[in-house]
């Protein structure tokens, strides 16, 4: 790699951690951040057995307070930002007015007006001018906190219990989030994850998170990088911005229409609203490969859309991913072909998520 | 395999991959710097015996979980034989890329093409950069 590419990219505070680990480092959305340790497949399978660490501290954080952070963020998000309780997350996604997706976002209530939203770093940028822009309105503070977090994700059926015997209290229920100190360092601990297992995902103090992250690997969490988090997330059927959501396409042919309260007047409520009650050209599902062969991002659907995620499941052990399909076609259990370069795939709409515990 | 591996009774191209010439035969794979590049292969799915092949363009895939790569021929002629037993054990290609993770056995079209592959050393150099 040129030299003028890696200084340029961004290292997170963790970035010795990875490089003494033998990590694969890659540049992902200008950030220099590691996508496997000791193999994808491997790390994967510990996520879903035992106990996995990642650094997100890619992913960017805006913070909103004030006395209009309600009315505020009402407006912008999706979802209905009032039903989020103190101490409460919640999913939503950022629309454009004519309902084209920004990004998805989880936001965290911390006191009455004072929220945290977590962006996805390729869209940090955008979304915090979009908000800036849209905040003049409301007597409410936009904060650009990108600089101040690192963020760790702990994930797994065992990652609870790790850091609780580094907790110094009780951890968040799923969906909720508190103020602890962990390995000795005060953090928001938030009850929420992207691998559809139990665990937290922790905002800290740069400076602090190489400890904290030695005190969760000496605990016993592998460390998992973002090509095992990106199948869990497949197998899971979570949808990454940038792959299954984009501007170019609204919520509802996403599937996202669980997290749109229309009613709340949220910038695109009309446009949602519209798609939902009109039907929408193609719709999002989950399929498996019905054979042998691995489905990529932008292959073909015969007949008509694309496939917007695609990789190998290394618990199904076989190719998976998700896939706009015509509307009229989208029902489970419908089968359909992909075009992966040349050779044509059968392939079958599965539910979600592709992959249960237990199975 | 976990430490780099150029074995000096190969042929490479810069594409990152060997040759084992025998007279007018030879047998292809992929190097130990291309599969550690690509990760765990996870899928590997054969080229058809009889398919004519030629230097310097791609014969055939294997996929990661993260990523599928082009296989680029070393050496140009017909496809002879396929390895059919990665089909359920891909893995071999990362385990034992000159050995059980050979791809293909090709009856040359042009040996002298192998005037213009690199041995081992002079390949090795140029993974240092």
């Amino acid at each position: 790699m040129p030299p003028a590419a890696e200084t340029s990219l961004r290292r997170t505070a963790l970035y010795e951690r990875h490089a003494d680990a033998g990590a694969k480092l890659v540049p992902f959305a200008g950030w220099e951040m590691p996508i496997q340790y000791a193999g994808i497949r491997d790390e994967h399978v510990r996520v879903r057995r035992d106990a996995g660490v990642f650094d997100v501290s890619h992913m960017g954080q805006v913070e909103t307070r004030g006395p209009d952070a309600l009315a505020f963020l009402q407006r912008m998000l999706s979802n209905d930002v009032r039903r989020i309780p103190e101490g409460g997350a919640q999913y939503s996604v950022l629309c454009r007015e004519d309902g084209g997706v920004l990004d998805d976002l989880f936001t965290y209530r911390l006191a009455d007006c004072h929220y945290v939203t977590v962006t996805n770093a390729a869209n940090h940028e955008k979304d915090l001018a979009w908000l800036t822009r849209h905040a003049e309105d409301f007597n409410v503070d936009v904060v650009d906190r990108i600089d101040d977090y690192a963020m760790l994700a702990v994930q797994g059926p065992r990652a609870r219990a790790l850091v609780q015997g580094l907790s110094d209290g009780a951890l968040p229920s799923r969906m909720h989030c508190c103020q602890r100190t962990i390995a000795g360092v005060p953090m928001l601990v938030c009850g929420t994850g992207y691998t559809g297992e139990d665990g937290v995902e922790l905002l800290l103090d740069p400076g602090s998170a190489p400890g904290v992250w030695d005190a969760i690997v000496a605990a016993g969490a592998s460390p998992v990088g973002l090509g095992a988090r990106d199948t869990l997330r497949l197998e899971a059927c979570f949808h990454l911005y940038g792959n299954d959501l984009s501007e170019d396409r609204g919520p509802i042919e996403a599937g996202l229409g669980w997290c749109c309260k229309e009613a709340t007047g949220f910038i695109g409520s009309e446009a949602v609203g519209a798609a939902r009650s009109n039907g929408t050209t193609q719709k999002l599902v989950p399929f498996v490969i019905d054979g042998p062969g691995i489905a990529r991002q932008g292959n073909a659907v015969v007949g008509g859309g694309e496939v917007t995620s695609g990789s190998f499941s290394p618990c199904l052990e076989r190719g998976i991913g998700m896939a706009y399909v015509p509307s009229d076609s989208a029902e489970v259990g419908t089968r359909f072909e992909i075009d992966v370069r040349g050779t044509v795939r059968p392939a079958l709409i599965e539910s979600k998520p592709l992959y249960r515990k237990g199975s | 395999m976990a430490d780099p591996s150029y074995p000096s009774d190969l042929l490479y191209h810069p594409e990152h991959d060997w040759a084992r010439v025998e007279g007018e035969n030879a047998t292809f794979g992929i190097t130990w710097y291309a599969q550690d590049a690509l990760g765990e292969v996870v899928f590997f799915d054969p080229p058809k015996v009889g398919a004519e092949i030629s230097m310097g363009d791609a014969y055939t895939e294997v996929e990661s979980v993260k990523a599928v790569s082009d296989v680029i021929a070393p050496l140009s002629g017909e496809i002879v034989e396929v390895n059919g037993a990665l089909s359920d054990n891909p893995e071999k290609i990362n385990e034992d890329p000159y050995g059980e993770g050979w791809l293909v056995k090709v009856k040359l079209s042009d040996p002298s093409q192998t005037d213009v592959l690199m041995s081992a050393a002079a390949y090795e150099a140029t993974l240092d950069s």
